[in-house]
């Protein structure tokens, strides 16, 4: 099996399947920081898919994305937490 | 040498895709919203850690290669401070510890921020005294 197979076949529905499960928790989560952590962690997911895609498809801009996604996210995760923090407060 | 690398390649992507998995069950398993936290913020990052490097085994270019070290680097840095400031962020929302937890460090302590700790009176200790001489001002005047 080439190693492009290995990967269209095998991770990419495995990290397909665990970007499922975290929305499992953003459908349910009780609290809005339930959702916010899961929110987090569908980014890194999605950071590490467009990676693997990389792969697949041979092209490596696609980091490009997760570059910017990376960032994206800590300047998300922050905001939020600043505002259930001041919402808290208020 | 070929096949070794391949090997490598896919036993990282296979590793790094288990710790994302492990992320995921814990977020949706954990009882607490600090032990979700905890389960997801470790774990995703190693996960992503190993697939990225195995982005970077794969191409072994000079430009893959730095992109894929700032954004495993970028990751280590901020994960663990937006975990937490969200746990943080949570605790002082009042987000209820499990029920069999044994202990909560903070025990009274959230409540106590609560009162004095508001981030309008952080941002405004230099105002305050403008806000003084202002009111002396009206009172001499």
């Amino acid at each position: 099996m080439s190693l492009t197979a290995f990967v269209t076949w095998v991770i990419l529905p495995l990290l397909g399947l665990g970007l499922l499960i975290t929305f499992i928790r953003v459908v349910r989560g009780p609290s809005l920081p339930d959702r916010v952590v899961a929110l987090d962690l569908m980014a890194t997911f999605i950071i590490a898919i467009s990676a693997v895609y990389s792969i697949a498809s041979n092209e490596p801009s696609y980091l490009d994305a997760a570059v910017v996604l990376a960032m994206i996210t800590f300047l998300g995760t922050v905001a939020f937490a600043y505002y259930l923090h001041r919402r808290s407060n208020a | 040498m070929r096949d070794a690398l391949i090997a490598l390649i896919a036993l990282l992507l296979l590793g790094g895709t288990f710790f994302a998995l492990v992320a995921a069950i814990g977020v949706v398993r954990m009882p607490d919203i600090y032990m979700r936290l905890s389960a997801s913020s470790k774990a995703s990052t190693l996960g992503a850690s190993f697939i990225l490097s195995a982005v970077a085994l794969f191409f072994g270019t000079t430009a893959v290669t730095g992109k894929v070290l700032a954004i495993i680097a970028f990751t280590l840095l901020t994960a663990p401070v937006a975990a937490h400031m969200l746990g943080r962020a949570a605790y002082f929302c009042g987000e209820p510890l499990w029920a069999k937890s044994v202990r909560d460090e903070l025990g009274g302590a959230g409540e106590w921020c609560k009162q004095h700790e508001r981030p309008e009176e952080l941002s405004s200790t230099v105002p305050d005294v403008n806000a003084d001489d202002a009111t002396k001002g009206d009172r001499s005047a």
